[in-house]
């Protein structure tokens, strides 16, 4: 470990501890740390965007030859012209930053949204709805060469029958009453216990996490020992 | 004017996005990969926006006094900070282009040094509130809340030593008792069920919502204010 | 008594603060680790992998950030032993920044570590991040050069030879996605997968797990869901490839702490809902 990875690694375990500091009560300390992430974070994903999207994949294309000194070499040799269209889309967006001609932001916005509404309408109709539709089509009566599988037969039912009780419960054109109130109780039993597994692998998650921070911390009180 | 540009823009890109997948001809797939290009530009250009729009608050608040000014200050400079050593590439060769690996780089030190353990830590305080919680709201309160809570004890046990001796005991004929039996099947059966329900109530949502911009119908992003 | 009864049926939140502090500190420093026999859903993962031909062209994308890195980092380095073992090919991208370091903390940690004789550009190399999210899928599924022009080290992507016969998505025998939320699985199944019968892996944080379940078997090989994902397939790896028996067993060493924190919830949850009955019971 060089001195400088120590030296990262100490404001680190500094740094996690402050933030650690919240569990007690809201301190400085905590604040500090919070506000000073929250602008090192929106500089990170600001440089990000700048250096591996707008530059080589906008200023490259339009200008080549003006950064084949901060890319080792540029893909495009000749200008391509029509890259000054998301530029000034971009820049567009950018207007929102003054309210007199925010209004302009509107065009650059459209074409996020035109993009993204194309796109989810093809996608989610294809992934989510049909495809989702025909892994539900599976036999309810399993039969293997050792005959009748009971078990997988009824948990194929579980499934086939949880999906149609499931979504009879978020059909509001129907009043639930009756046999339609009777489905959509059932559909709220298969939600429960899906939202009880969602329960589960959440406090799972949320152990994980804190898991790799106490291994983290361990390593930065291992580093004093290193010095000592 | 302020309001029809953006209204073709949206019918434009969305139907050519819509087309581009049932007519493969040119010049479709070529339209479709050029404004992909032009959508990650600006995607990266929204980061260039949440950027400034920190700035514009942070100031503002600063200019009227807020009593957390001196936090703001902080926020403003680890703004600044990150902003001149990363597009400056600090420490490193000009033609890093922000390659993590460039050794010495000071975009990298500030990044495993406070971006990192910054956020992993925020993320990790979750676990003692979803503990807290659990001692306080998690309630059998009624049968439903009862189901909910025994799936997730088989969830939570499953796969654990604990999970696997408390059921190990038990009779062949009563294997689908067992703990690690009973949480595979939970979420491949009743877990699927549920998730895939939902997922197809959003899916149409979303698909209704997404013909609804493209026609022009579904206006609220536009704004309030008249053209 | 009555003080006993206090203390368990009123207890102060930092008291559960420091005891799930204590259930995931001491397991770690006594190195408790739990091997787990893999699912059915990660053993079809696993499973699809081996079955690919020798030097398949894989896309592994590293989709996520600093705050899940102890669930998705034990995932991603077996994907990288399992894959150069296996020789195959493997193009590291990232549809998050965050991800880009992740990346490369995994090229440092096992592949140069563990892999010396595997070349840089002919057996893996390192795409980078790209911004767009889900529209940077959409351009790759197209013109994957159109977007990646270098390297992450700014080489251009035509000097690399494992780039020469790559121009869309298409041209990939399987992806594995590696993620902790948007975009992520569920993008690639939705943009890549399905529009391009591209085979697709997962490996995700448990938060998100359970909602791609109904993308399984059909549009999803397999799936890893969080902490104990990775350590299934940690053990299918290393019962496999036993050369990976010391160094790749970080998520079951995790499991440890893991197991015993769900024995405290549970106890809290048993607590709280004791507590609750009698008080409502005194009424």
């Amino acid at each position: 470990m060089t001195m400088w990875d120590m030296i990262v690694l100490w404001i680190g375990g500094a740094m996690t501890l402050m933030i650690f500091s919240f569990l007690y009560k809201d301190n400085p300390f905590y604040k500090f740390a919070e506000h000073l992430f929250v602008g090192v974070s929106a500089a990170f994903w600001m440089v990000k965007a700048i250096q591996t999207t707008m530059i080589p994949n906008m200023w490259a294309a339009i200008w080549p030859k003006s950064v084949t000194a901060i890319l080792h070499a540029a893909q495009h040799t000749e200008p391509n012209y029509v890259r000054l269209i998301p530029l000034g889309l971009g820049l567009l967006l950018l207007s929102r930053l003054i309210p007199r001609i925010a209004w302009l932001s509107r065009w650059a916005m459209a074409v996020l949204i035109g993009f993204t509404s194309g796109t989810y309408l093809v996608r989610y109709l294809q992934s989510d709805f049909i495809a989702q539709i025909r892994s539900t089509i599976i036999p309810l009566v399993v039969v293997t060469p050792q005959g009748l599988d009971v078990t997988q037969s009824l948990l194929n039912c579980i499934l086939v029958f949880g999906v149609l009780c499931a979504l009879m419960y978020f059909f509001f054109s129907l009043e639930h009453r009756g046999v339609v109130g009777g489905i959509s109780h059932a559909g709220i039993w298969v939600l429960m216990v899906a939202f009880g597994a969602s329960f589960g692998y959440t406090v799972m998650a949320r152990i994980s996490l804190l898991i790799g921070r106490i291994d983290y911390l361990g390593q930065w009180l291992q580093s004093f020992g290193n010095i000592l | 004017m302020k309001k029809r540009i953006p209204l073709i823009i949206i019918f434009c890109v969305g139907t050519l996005f819509v087309l581009a997948i049932f007519l493969p001809f040119p010049p479709f797939p070529a339209m479709e990969g050029e404004v992909s290009v032009w959508f990650d530009i600006l995607k990266g250009f929204a980061f260039v926006l949440g950027g400034g729009n920190l700035i514009r608050v942070t100031a503002d608040k600063i200019r009227k006094g807020h009593p957390d000014r001196f936090y703001l200050w902080v926020t403003l400079v680890g703004f600044f900070g990150m902003l001149g050593v990363g597009l400056l590439q600090l420490g490193g060769p000009i033609a890093s282009g922000g390659d993590f690996t460039t050794e010495g780089l000071w975009f990298r030190r500030i990044y495993d040094g406070i971006f990192a353990p910054c956020m992993a830590a925020i993320f990790s305080t979750l676990a003692f509130f979803v503990s807290s919680a659990a001692y306080r709201a998690f309630r059998a309160k009624n049968r439903e809340a009862t189901v909910l809570l025994v799936a997730a004890f088989v969830i939570l046990l499953g796969r654990t030593p604990l999970g696997n001796s408390l059921t190990a005991w038990l009779p062949d004929f009563l294997s689908f008792l067992k703990i690690p039996w009973l949480f595979e099947k939970i979420l491949m059966y009743p877990n699927t069920a549920g998730q895939r329900a939902i997922l197809i109530g959003i899916a149409l949502g979303i698909i209704s919502n997404s013909l609804r911009l493209i026609l022009g119908v579904e206006r609220s992003y536009l704004g309030g204010e008249r053209s | 008594m009555n003080i006993l009864k206090n203390l368990l049926f009123q207890l102060d939140r930092r008291i559960i603060y420091v005891a799930i502090a204590l259930a995931v500190t001491i397991p770690l420093v006594f190195h408790f680790a739990v091997p787990l026999n893999p699912s059915p859903i990660v053993q079809s993962l696993f499973d699809a992998i081996e079955a690919l031909p020798p030097e398949s062209k894989v896309i592994l994308s590293f989709d996520y950030g600093p705050s899940t890195l102890p669930e998705n980092d034990p995932m991603a380095f077996a994907f990288a032993r399992h894959l150069l073992t296996r020789n195959h090919r493997i193009y590291m991208m990232a549809l998050w920044a965050t991800g880009e370091r992740n990346l490369d903390y995994t090229i440092e940690q096992v592949i140069e570590k563990e892999f010396p004789g595997k070349v840089y550009g002919v057996d893996y190399v390192k795409l980078g991040y790209k911004a767009g999210d889900e529209g940077l899928i959409n351009t790759l599924f197209k013109n994957f050069k159109g977007m990646y022009t270098t390297d992450g080290h700014g080489t251009n992507i035509n000097d690399i030879p494992m780039m020469k016969e790559i121009t869309t998505l298409e041209d990939f025998d399987m992806i594995l996605n590696v993620g902790s939320g948007r975009p992520g699985t569920k993008e690639w199944i939705q943009y890549a997968g399905d529009r391009g019968n591209i085979p697709i892996g997962g490996a995700v944080t448990a938060v998100e797990a359970l909602l791609l379940y109904p993308y399984y078997p059909r549009q999803l090989k397999g799936l890893l869901g969080g902490l104990q994902g990775a350590a299934e397939y940690e053990t299918a790896l290393i019962s496999k490839y036993p050369q990976f028996g010391i160094t790749g067993r970080q998520a079951q060493v995790y499991m440890g702490p893991q197991a015993v924190a769900h024995c405290v919830i549970l106890l809290l949850v048993i607590l709280g809902n004791v507590s609750y009955f009698v008080g409502k019971r005194r009424k």
